[in-house]
């Protein structure tokens, strides 16, 4: 006899039952919808906001077929793309500047199926279309900007503590102080271990030279690199929900490296510009302009007074077209709290209005109070280009925080600046080292595409099986097709990422999980020939082909863990699912063809011969 | 149904010596061109750019190339794929900090000239990433032999287990010579196919495997030849249909599947076919060669030889 016990039977239909539920998800189909979110991250997400897209939508009289609330904003579905376009402009207007309305695609998941966690499989953006970037950061420039901080930190603590020095020269890991003599150093050096706390102070009084040497250790380095990259990725996300994307994913990848990935955006010039610049503000004093046309020539001959710099200007009142600045920067854009497009209130210019924070505001009114008369320079770098935007003569102290920048921008740059000013500088510059851009249309013919080819594949296989075993033939297409099932809920439910050449998994997957169910079925048929009776030859067979199945099964497991680990992009695409697909057919293969078996031929006391 | 169904166990192992043979010509073969063509490596691997352009209307494919030659590239590759209105434009690796901005260029200039011209696909990958992910690959491959090695010398004995690595290792081989004999593109995807290759291919190894194991346990008066003969010889309509069922999938994505699922198949279908070849004739001479004997898995009982001593 061949009968499964009860628990045997009740599992394969639990496992069945669940397999259905999550593959549900995937025949539902997207809505178009709009998501309303804000753009800093403190907004309040809550029932009111949810409460002003419905009125919004409500006096517009424009239909809506679903809204709903999540962590990062409303989302709202719509019949057709006609409206979601329509919805998406007044609500954008509805909500101003600090919330953004992005177009985006939801799925049509029942809610009580949403609430048991079925969602549909995650698409890859080669199924969706998009953008994907690899971003390299340069750590050495995330150093170089550690080190100024605290060249600028050490300066500013001597000047309020009065100890006078001679110097503070930086080097690439290093920052040298130079005293006059012994008891400045003395003065000095608890003075600066109690402000500098993240980095290693040492005394040298060597050659007769009174030196503190602030140095960075390789913890410390460590840690600037980590900083350096969780500063960039917060600065990237705030950057990309202003472009407005629905569904951004920004992480990092390796020591150095920042994967961003854009579902739906097709123009990768602007999303390339934002994400790639690297706008800071750095406020310096002007040592010497066109006014002392002497100093301006011998530096641009490369005679440099010392720790001063050369920096771009390009105000047409300016011959030399460049500015000679001092080489410490008094504050940076780290300091700014707000940063909007605006006109110069008497030229008429565009310009950006900068609120500082209170840090920052309380530097600017040092640096102003103590440089009453003298000129200073707004430098904007860009795109790794370092400009004067502005040089304006310091009358009197200014406090409050309150900064204008005006210069020769067109009111589309002013709005472009402020942008980037606003959502925080990067801690480092980056480049692109990858990119992979794939059109909407490629995205669904992909799919179609894979779909298509697994789906007749499956149906030939089906033919092949029928006619080569007969009953035992459906009883292996059978299990096939729960393994597809489980395989896809599988999918849904880890929402692993499913890309082209997971599809190819899945139909590589079909073809080699019948693998097994044609190991069981020879193996029967051996058992038969041997002269064993049905239901002995069916037991047996399955007991004899589990070993086979099972190392067989296991070294292509091998295979997949290792590309798992080690592969990368479409390889790793390929391999979760491959993995996946073996844990699956392994199960359907043995245990629900063996429960159809028995179901079919387990409870006959009489069995003469099997249909194989 | 059945295909195969001998009634003798065929002498496999007495061909041994031509069927060692000839996997010895095409592996050299293989080799040869390997070496003297190498592989046409997609952009995944050399980095650089490629784009993937459609038109309304089929373009001049030597305008397209003289457009963008007069940007400053030298080598550019522009050739047709799927349909005559479909254009991939391939660009060398520059050396300038902004080479992910080439695509935007071209894109641009081909706009200017064929208002109908729609971006597909852009792939830019960067001189060092290429460098990783063929590292990576490499790495991959390495370390999927040594699991395998591992596994079935745990499993059966070292003797097998350097046999299936040898096999497979062959396909592998082969699969690259033929990509490099026609200059076929070899990109992350391919070499997704060709680890998969090394995967299936064991797992057609150790279904033999395990039958030889399996004889030696059961069948105490046979030679070593006749149950490696017989191993293959029963397992012949498994092996045989199994094949059969993966190549109609793979097959199935050959013709349907797509640009990018061509190549993939492609690497299959030859290891697939080779995968059946080096299983049965080259495995198995090669297991035969390296002394494989009953007592590898049935220890000689120690009861016995005390019983003999006076």
């Amino acid at each position: 006899m061949n009968r499964f016990p009860l628990w045997k039977n009740l599992m394969i239909g639990l496992f069945l039952l669940a397999g259905l539920l999550y593959t549900l998800p995937n025949l539902f189909g997207e809505a178009p919808a709009v998501q309303v979110s804000p753009l800093k991250a403190t907004a309040k997400v809550d029932e009111a906001m949810l409460a002003k897209v419905e009125q919004t939508l409500t006096a517009a009289h424009v239909a809506y077929n679903g809204l709903e609330l999540e962590t990062n904003g409303a989302k709202v579905r719509f019949a057709d793309t006609e409206t979601q376009l329509k919805a998406k402009d007044i609500l954008q207007n509805a909500f101003g500047d600090s919330y953004v309305a992005a177009l985006n695609l939801v799925p049509n998941t029942p809610n009580w199926l949403r609430s048991m966690g079925g969602h549909p499989m995650f698409l890859g953006l080669d199924l969706r279309g998009g953008v994907h970037f690899m971003l390299e950061l340069d750590m050495k420039a995330a150093i170089d900007k550690t080190m100024e901080g605290h060249a600028r930190d050490i300066r500013m603590t001597l000047k309020d503590r009065k100890i006078r020095y001679v110097n503070v020269v930086r080097d690439t890991d290093t920052t040298t102080v130079k005293f006059r003599d012994s008891d400045a150093l003395e003065a000095a050096f608890p003075v600066l271990k109690a402000k500098l706390t993240g980095i290693g102070l040492s005394k040298s009084t060597d050659g007769g030279e009174f030196r503190i040497i602030a140095k960075l250790s390789p913890e410390e380095l460590t840690a600037v690199r980590k900083a350096a990259v969780e500063q960039n990725i917060a600065t990237l996300r705030s950057r990309v929900n202003e472009l407005g994307v629905s569904e951004p994913i920004i992480q990092q990848q390796g020591a150095d490296r920042i994967v961003v990935q854009l579902p739906g955006v097709q123009d990768t010039a602007k999303a390339k510009d934002l994400i790639g610049r690297t706008a800071a503000l750095e406020v310096r004093m002007v040592v010497a302009d066109w006014r002392s046309p002497d100093v301006m020539e011998a530096a641009l001959k490369g005679d440099l007074p010392p720790n001063t710099v050369l920096v771009d200007d390009n105000e047409p009142y300016n011959p030399f077209k460049k500015l000679l600045l001092k080489g410490d920067v008094e504050l940076t854009g780290d300091n700014i709290e707000k940063a909007d497009p605006s006109f110069d209130s008497r030229s008429g210019q565009p310009a950006v209005s900068i609120k500082l924070d209170s840090v920052g505001a309380d530097i600017f009114k040092q640096l102003t109070r103590e440089n009453v008369g003298k000129t200073m320079a707004m430098v904007l770098i860009d795109r790794g280009r370092a400009e004067v935007i502005t040089a304006p003569r310091i009358n009197e102290e200014i406090g409050g925080g309150q900064v204008q920048i005006s210069g020769a921008m067109s009111p589309q740059e002013a709005g472009d600046v402020a942008l980037l000013l606003r959502s925080g500088s990067l801690a480092a510059p980056m480049h692109i080292v990858e990119e992979r851009t794939i059109g909407p249309s490629l995205g669904k013919e992909n799919i179609s595409r894979g779909f298509h080819s697994t789906w007749v594949g499956f149906a030939l296989v089906t033919l092949l099986m029928v006619v080569y075993y007969r009953v035992f033939g459906v009883i292996s297409v059978a299990s096939l097709a729960v393994n597809v099932l489980l395989l896809v809920a599988l999918l849904s439910l880890l929402q692993a990422t499913l890309t082209l050449p997971g599809i190819a998994a899945i139909a590589l997957a079909l073809g080699m999980a019948i693998d097994s169910n044609v190991l069981i079925n020879e193996r029967i048929r051996e058992e038969l020939r041997a002269g064993n009776a049905p239901q002995i030859a069916i037991s047996e067979g399955y007991k004899h082909a589990w070993a086979t199945i099972i190392d067989s099964n296991v070294t292509t497991l091998i295979v997949g863990l290792m590309l798992m680990i080690f592969g990368t992009g479409p390889v790793r695409g390929f391999a979760v699912v491959h993995c996946l697909g073996i844990l699956t057919s392994m199960f359907s293969a043995v245990l629900v063809s063996r429960g159809l078996v028995n179901l079919i031929y387990g409870g006959r006391k009489k069995l003469k011969t099997l249909s194989i | 149904m059945e295909i195969f169904h001998p009634k003798k166990d065929i002498p496999f192992m007495s061909y041994g010596k031509l069927t060692t043979f000839i996997s010895l010509v095409t592996f050299l073969v293989a080799v040869f061109f390997l070496f003297s063509r190498g592989l046409h490596f997609g952009v995944d691997f050399t980095g650089g750019t490629v784009l993937e352009v459609q038109y309304a209307q089929a373009p001049n494919l030597n305008v397209v190339r003289e457009d963008v030659q007069k940007l400053g590239y030298t080598e550019v590759a522009v050739q047709t794929f799927g349909t005559s209105r479909d254009v991939m434009i391939r660009l060398p690796l520059s050396k300038s900090a902004n080479a992910a901005k080439q695509s935007e260029q071209v894109l641009a200039l081909l706009k200017a000239k064929d208002a109908s011209a729609t971006l597909k696909r852009v792939e830019f990958v960067g001189p060092q990433v290429g460098q990783e992910l063929v590292s990576s690959g490499l790495i991959a491959i390495g370390l999927v032999c040594v699991g395998i090695i591992i596994y079935l010398a745990i499993r059966f004995e070292w003797k097998f287990a350097v046999s299936a690595i040898i096999a497979n290792m062959h396909d592998v081989v082969i699969i690259l010579g033929c990509f490099a004999f026609f200059q076929w593109e070899f990109n992350l995807t391919v070499l997704a196919a060709v680890l998969a290759v090394l995967g299936y291919s064991v797992n057609e190894s150790v279904v033999v495997f395990d039958r030889i194991r399996e004889n030696f346990r059961k069948a105490r008066n046979k030679t070593v030849t006749e149950i490696i003969d017989n191993a293959i010889t029963t397992t012949m309509s498994r092996t045989i249909l199994t094949h059969l069922s993966t190549q109609l999938m793979v097959t199935s994505m050959l013709f349907l599947g797509g640009e990018v699922l061509h190549n993939f198949a492609l690497a299959l279908t030859i290891g697939i076919l080779f995968g059946i070849y080096s299983s049965v004739l080259v495995a198995s001479p090669l297991l035969l060669m390296f002394g494989v004997k009953r007592e590898d898995f049935i220890k000689p009982k120690k009861s016995e030889v005390e019983h003999a001593l006076p």
